[in-house]
């Protein structure tokens, strides 16, 4: 009984956990009907159980097995019922038949929509009788769709391939590859990052959402934010440097403008003149070509202005400053010469034009001119009226003529430090560029400006030349040049003579026009010139002039400088002479040979004083050296290194072999000469030619083991790995900026930063479509995520370019 | 001597003397606070000596990095069966997750260097775990043909270890990955499988004439593309758009384990059976771009630096190797007398630390670089830092630099197995020259390392 009630417990239990399921399929009301039946059966039983009634348990068995019976059977049901019984409460007719297409086609006909077309093709599709082709196995359509696949991906990776050849390149790979941009984030950045934590806080913006308040206050533009979507972020900066750099430049312009419109300098001005008459010297010569009836009407017009100064009282030597002049001249050259000049360009100016057909006139004066100074007739340049500066056909020389003369009328060299020199030229470099850049923003509103007045601006040569200039003299004469140059700033601030700028022009343009004619006076000059210390004129541009300077000036002996001078003559002569005076030759005494530095150095020593000081010097090294036969020595070391190098002859003869051996006998010669064996005779030693010089040709076995032996596998020859070798990187010899740039590393990660592997922003923008936006509901946030996202984007080495700049 | 001699000859003669003059103020300091002023003559010609100074300085330097290389950190323990698989936290540095041979997963603080949680969470191996892509939870794989997904939080206080998901599959997963951006995940055994993370079956599964894979990786780049090791020597690509497989090579040897470069989308390289390892253009599959040879026994573990440009491989050799990518040889190798077979190995997502689980129910920490300093350093440590490195790359080819910075030390058994493979391979190339010289000229063609391991490609 017990067992029999355990299994209508379980009976119950199933029933009522696991059928609800089974019942569901058939319909939920049946179930709740039923169960409370069978509560009043099993509840009746246990009541009767006492009774012994047969009848009534067999009838409760009955009942209690149909039970589990009937559950049985729908749980088998459970799968199939849906075929038979629709959810929509219609039984499916044909349950198991198959649909043929021509019961579809069937209905075609009968239908009043379909397309005539559409039943044409089908019905020629009825009527066709051929065979179709056998699909093919599904190996290979699998095959097909596979290589099909792989292409495709294949291609699609290939995409990544400039981007990895550029990072392989790359000297500076700097890791992650996306950095958050520095510098503070915008205010909508900011927000969205932020939460709202305290109740308060979620209360208020609740508050907000529901009344679609705006959270934040577009701090952009549209148009902005558009321009900020639209480049890169590295665009963006360079873009903000530049107009950074114009605006500057502007305002620097215009506080320049301002300034120079209340220069009182004569000097300034008169530049400006020169500069602006050069201007109009070349448009002239334009002119000339391209319009010769305008360029006649100029020339009226000058040959006008010319009459003018001819009439006035300029460079008369009456004004306030001439008068000045006057007095100082007594005691200062300086004023005496400025002076001089100055009459110099009124006796100029105020001559009578030489006609210009006088040709034969010309030639003779020429043949005359040779005959007075050969050297210069040959000479492209005309340098003989160096004083005058309207004479020059380039205004660069035109600065460096005042400084020949500068030359001339300096007696006394004085000294200055070399530190003033280096600084002057660095100074000039640097301004150099800025002054470009300003000359050009000057030309160009200048060009809008001044439209009417036809004159271009101050060309670019005039100033670019001159650091130039500067700085190949400092190479050759050392820091005279500077002095020479501060002369010439002075001498032109002392001059005041201003000079009409049309009047200057003609005068030019005639004089180009004929052949120069050579005034006397300026032909003294140039042997004054000559005279007095020529060779610092070696700062000028002219180099073969120079050089038939320097011939001609023989007398004079060449500085004792270290620099090294251009011309060969000057530095191999001296030196012959000295040897040939000297007891003890210094190139023999030091066998090393000294290594010739090249450094501006300023003479520090009067030049006077050289020939007997080097007198002094030769005597103090005798003197010094009395003791020593440095020379024998070395010959006797390097006699003593030859004879081992030379090759021995070996002695093979035995005595007794092929004839009598014994006490006194010697080996016959016949057998000597069988049995000696020479060593073949090693190659010519280096230092054969080289009397004072010993090579040692043997392999240093101490120094090979620290030598490269094979030539290193990404080099292809010897040349390119020494040169490589040989270039230091190390602070010792380089400046401190080069130096960082050259031991950059190859990798920089940040510290704590999680490298992403790359991702599809890092590839170059080529399908830009793709970022597409996500549906109409953005949230604020993901909005804002995705610009950071494009605010980020860039090529990676575009970053690293930058890098590698810095 | 002489010099002195001519100094007082010079004195007592009352000669002029050339006095150099300088400003004080070009090389007296300011205060003693401010740094030496040393004046600097740049010019080239009266520097003779650069190149022999700079060698010796990149000698020193060569012999301080070795000096300098402890790369050993810390050593994780807590575990008590083997380690069998690593994975590391999306989005923090100092996680790592293991997974051990008796199905316990433990999480480690590296910072601290101790354990945070221990799960239970498989019966038998875990085969595979990884970290979700925004790090929030974490899947792993076991024996027991399952696949849960972990909350990366630790319960409430007691509250028990319980999955956020549990996947029963019909066979035993051997790997998983979960891909880069999306919330799918593979899993491989008998298929390889795609899974959606709300989905209890997979979306997606390939299968290609093969009974179990080893691996199964997304490639991080190309997050739509996987690649699989098969236990048929095979390694297979897949596209997770495409319904079928890509292409598949078949090695001579199995392979283990793959990884993808994480900087070049279409490089990956493979942990073979053979000893070696295979870096693969996915275009050109016929031929390895580079066969990296150095273990003495199979490989089974691979994983690149976050920068691509290197790789760290485990090996059943009690070794880890450290690869430049496009080297034939390693460039470091790590090992320890209690380290026994290591069969994970990681790489930190800062580029910094590798991670390696070996059999020894350890996890090891080691220095990515075995020389550098950690932590901060001073602009001028920094730069002098930089100036060594540049100048061991400049002088590496000098036998004494290359002496010094390639030696290291092995145990005695592996330095003893690798003399033996090299003469065995010496013994090889030797027959099979002299085989090419004793046979029809062109019948024995030259067949390239890089050639010999790949046995066929299948479309």
């Amino acid at each position: 009984m017990a067992r029999e009630e355990r299994r209508r417990n379980e009976e119950r239990n199933r029933k009522g956990v696991k059928a609800v399921p089974a019942t569901m399929a058939g319909g939920g009301n049946n179930e709740e009907e039923l169960s409370p039946d069978d509560e009043h059966i099993i509840s009746a039983s246990e009541e009767e159980d006492g009774s012994d009634d047969e009848s009534k348990h067999a009838k409760l068995l009955e009942a209690i097995s149909s039970l589990g019976k009937r559950k049985r059977m729908k749980r088998t049901e459970r799968s199939e019922a849906s075929v038979q019984v629709s959810e929509f409460s219609v039984n499916a007719d044909g349950t198991g038949e198959k649909v043929n297409l021509s019961d579809l086609l069937g209905t075609m006909d009968k239908t009043p929509g379909a397309p005539n077309k559409t039943k044409q093709q089908l019905k020629n599709l009825q009527n066709r009788k051929e065979t179709l082709e056998l699909p093919l196995s599904k190996q290979q359509t699998e095959k097909i769709q596979r290589e099909v696949a792989y292409d495709k991906s294949s291609k699609e990776v290939s995409r990544w391939e400039t981007v990895i050849t550029q990072n392989q390149k790359a000297e500076q790979l700097v890791f992650p590859l996306r950095q958050d941009p520095t510098g503070p984030k915008r205010m909508e950045q900011v927000v969205a990052g932020w939460k709202a934590k305290t109740p308060l806080e979620k209360e208020i913006f609740s508050l907000l959402h529901s009344n679609n308040q705006p959270i934040h206050d577009p701090l952009l533009t549209p148009a902005e934010e558009a321009s900020i979507k639209a480049m890169s972020l590295e665009e963006a900066k360079i873009r903000q440097a530049e107009f950074r750099k114009a605006r500057v430049l502007q305002s620097y312009y215009e506080a320049k403008a301002r300034r120079e419109r209340k220069i009182k300098s004569k000097k300034y001005h008169k530049l400006q003149k020169k500069a602006k008459v050069k201007a109009f010297l070349k448009q002239f010569d334009e002119m000339m070509k391209t319009d010769p009836a305008g360029a006649l009407e100029e020339l009226k017009k000058m040959e006008l202005s010319r009459m003018q100064e001819r009439m006035s009282l300029k460079h008369q030597n009456s004004g306030k400053w001439a008068k000045s002049k006057a007095i100082m001249a007594k005691y200062d050259d300086a004023a005496r010469k400025a002076m001089q000049e100055q009459l110099e360009m009124n006796k100029q100016l105020t001559q009578k034009l030489v006609v210009p057909s006088d040709d034969d006139d010309d030639e003779e004066r020429n043949v005359e001119e040779a005959d007075a100074l050969p050297d210069f007739v040959n000479d492209p340049e005309p340098i003989l009226d160096s004083v005058n500066p309207w004479m020059r056909g380039k205004l660069t020389q035109e600065h460096s003529e005042p400084e020949v003369t500068a030359v001339a009328t300096e007696t006394a060299v004085e000294t200055k430090d070399e530190g003033q020199n280096g600084q002057r030229e660095d100074e000039e470099e640097e301004e150099n560029e800025e002054e470009k850049l300003l000359r050009e923003f000057e030309r160009k509103r200048k060009l809008r400006q001044d439209e009417d007045d036809d004159l271009v601006p101050v060309p670019q040569e005039e100033k670019q030349v001159i650091p130039v200039d500067v700085a190949e003299a400092e190479e050759v004469a050392g820091e005279n040049v500077i002095q020479i140059s501060d002369d010439e700033d002075k001498e032109e601030e002392e001059e005041e003579v201003v000079v009409s700028e049309f009047n200057s022009l003609f005068n030019r343009l005639m004089k180009s026009s004929s052949v120069p004619p050579v005034p006397e006076q300026t032909g003294a000059e140039e042997a004054e010139l000559l005279d007095e210390g020529l060779v610092r004129v070696r700062t000028m541009d002219d180099l073969e002039a120079l050089q038939q300077d320097v011939v001609m000036d023989t007398t004079q002996p060449a500085p004792a400088s270290a620099t090294p001078a251009p011309s060969m003559e000057t530095t191999s002569e001296p030196p012959k002479k000295k040897k040939k005076k000297k007891g003890i030759d210094p190139n023999e005494v030091l066998t090393k040979e000294a290594k010739v530095i090249k450094m501006p150095l300023a003479p520090t020593v009067v030049e006077e004083e050289e020939e007997e000081v080097h007198a002094e010097q030769t005597a103090i090294i005798k003197e010094a050296f009395a003791g020593d036969d440095v020379i024998s020595d070395f010959l006797k070391d390097k006699r003593k290194q030859e004879k081992a190098g030379q090759a021995e002859v070996v002695d093979l003869t035995l005595p007794g072999w092929g004839e009598w051996g014994g006490v006194g006998l010697k080996p016959s010669k016949r057998k000597r000469r069988k049995f000696r064996l020479k060593a073949p005779a090693p190659p010519l030693r280096k230092d054969q030619n080289l009397p004072d010089v010993i090579i040692s040709e043997k392999r240093n076995s101490s120094v090979a083991n620290h030598q490269v032996s094979q030539l290193p596998f990404p080099f292809q020859n010897s040349t390119q790995f020494e040169s490589c070798v040989r270039f230091p990187v190390g602070q010792t010899w380089n400046t401190q900026t080069t130096f960082r740039k050259l031991t950059a590393p190859k990798v920089v990660t940040k510290m704590g930063a999680i490298i992403e592997p790359m991702s599809k922003e890092d590839l170059p923008p080529v399908k830009e479509s793709s970022g597409a936006g996500s549906g109409a509901t953005i949230v604020l946030g993901e909005k804002v995520e995705e610009e950071t996202k494009k605010a980020r984007r860039r090529n990676p080495l575009q970053k690293k370019k930058k890098k590698s700049r810095q | 001597m002489r010099i002195l001699s001519l100094r007082a000859l010079i004195t007592s003669r009352g000669m002029k003397v050339k006095v150099l003059c300088r400003n004080p103020d070009d090389y007296v300091r300011e205060t003693t606070r401010d740094i030496q002023r040393v004046p600097r003559n740049y010019d080239p010609t009266i520097h003779p000596f650069e190149v022999s100074r700079e060698y010796t300085r990149a000698l020193n330097a060569t012999k301080l990095e070795r000096i300098f290389a402890k790369p050993f950190v810390a050593s994780l323990d807590g575990h008590r069966d083997g380690i069998n698989c690593l994975a590391k936290h999306a989005k923090t540095l100092s996680v790592v997750l293991s997974g051990a041979c008796d199905g316990e997963v433990k999480i480690w603080n590296l910072s601290k260097r101790e354990c945070m949680r221990t799960i239970q969470a498989h019966e038998g191996f875990v085969r595979g775990i990884c970290s979700r892509f925004c790090g929030s939870s974490f899947f792993t794989v076991g024996d027991d043909k399952t696949v849960k997904q972990w909350n990366m939080e630790p319960p409430g206080r007691g509250l028990q270890e319980e999955p956020l998901n549990t996947i029963l599959g019909k066979a035993v997963y051997t790997g998983i990955d979960h891909h880069q951006t999306e919330g799918t995940f593979a899993t491989c055994g008998q298929t390889v499988d795609i899974w959606d993370e709300q989905r209890s079956s997979p979306i997606r599964s390939f299968s290609w004439g093969v009974d179990s894979f080893s691996c199964v990786r997304y490639n991080p780049v190309e997050t739509e593309l996987l690649a699989s090791c098969a236990s048929d020597r095979s390694i297979i690509l897949y596209d997770m758009r495409e319904s079928a497989p890509l292409k598949k090579i078949i090695m001579q040897l199995r392979s283990n384990t793959l990884c993808w470069n994480p900087m070049e989308a279409y490089n990956f390289t493979c942990s073979n059976e053979d000893y070696n390892l295979y870096t693969y253009d996915m275009r050109r599959l016929d031929v390895p771009v580079t066969v990296h040879m150095d273990h003495v026994s199979a490989v089974l573990d691979v994983d690149y630096s976050p920068t691509g440009k290197e790789f760290v491989s485990a090996s059943f050799d009690k070794t880890i190797r450290i690869f430049p990518k496009n080297s034939g040889h390693s460039r470091e190798v790590y090992h320890t007398k209690r380290m026994q077979h290591v069969i994970c190995v990681k790489w930190s997502a800062d580029n910094k630390y590798i991670l390696s689980g070996s059999d020894e129910m350890n996890i090891r920490l080691w220095k990515a670089n075995a020389s550098e300093k950690l932590g901060l350093l001073t602009p001028r440590e920094k730069a002098a830092l930089n100036y060594n490195q540049k100048l061991r790359d400049k002088f590496q080819h000098h036998p004494q630099v290359r002496r010094i910075a390639r030696h290291r030390h092995l145990p005695r058994d592996l330095f003893k197995q690798k003399r033996e493979l090299r003469e065995m391979k010496e013994a090889r190339r030797r027959k099979a020259q002299n085989v090419r010289k004793h046979s029809k000229p062109g019948s024995v063609p030259l067949v390239t390392e890089k050639e010999k391991h790949v046995v066929s490609v299948v479309e």
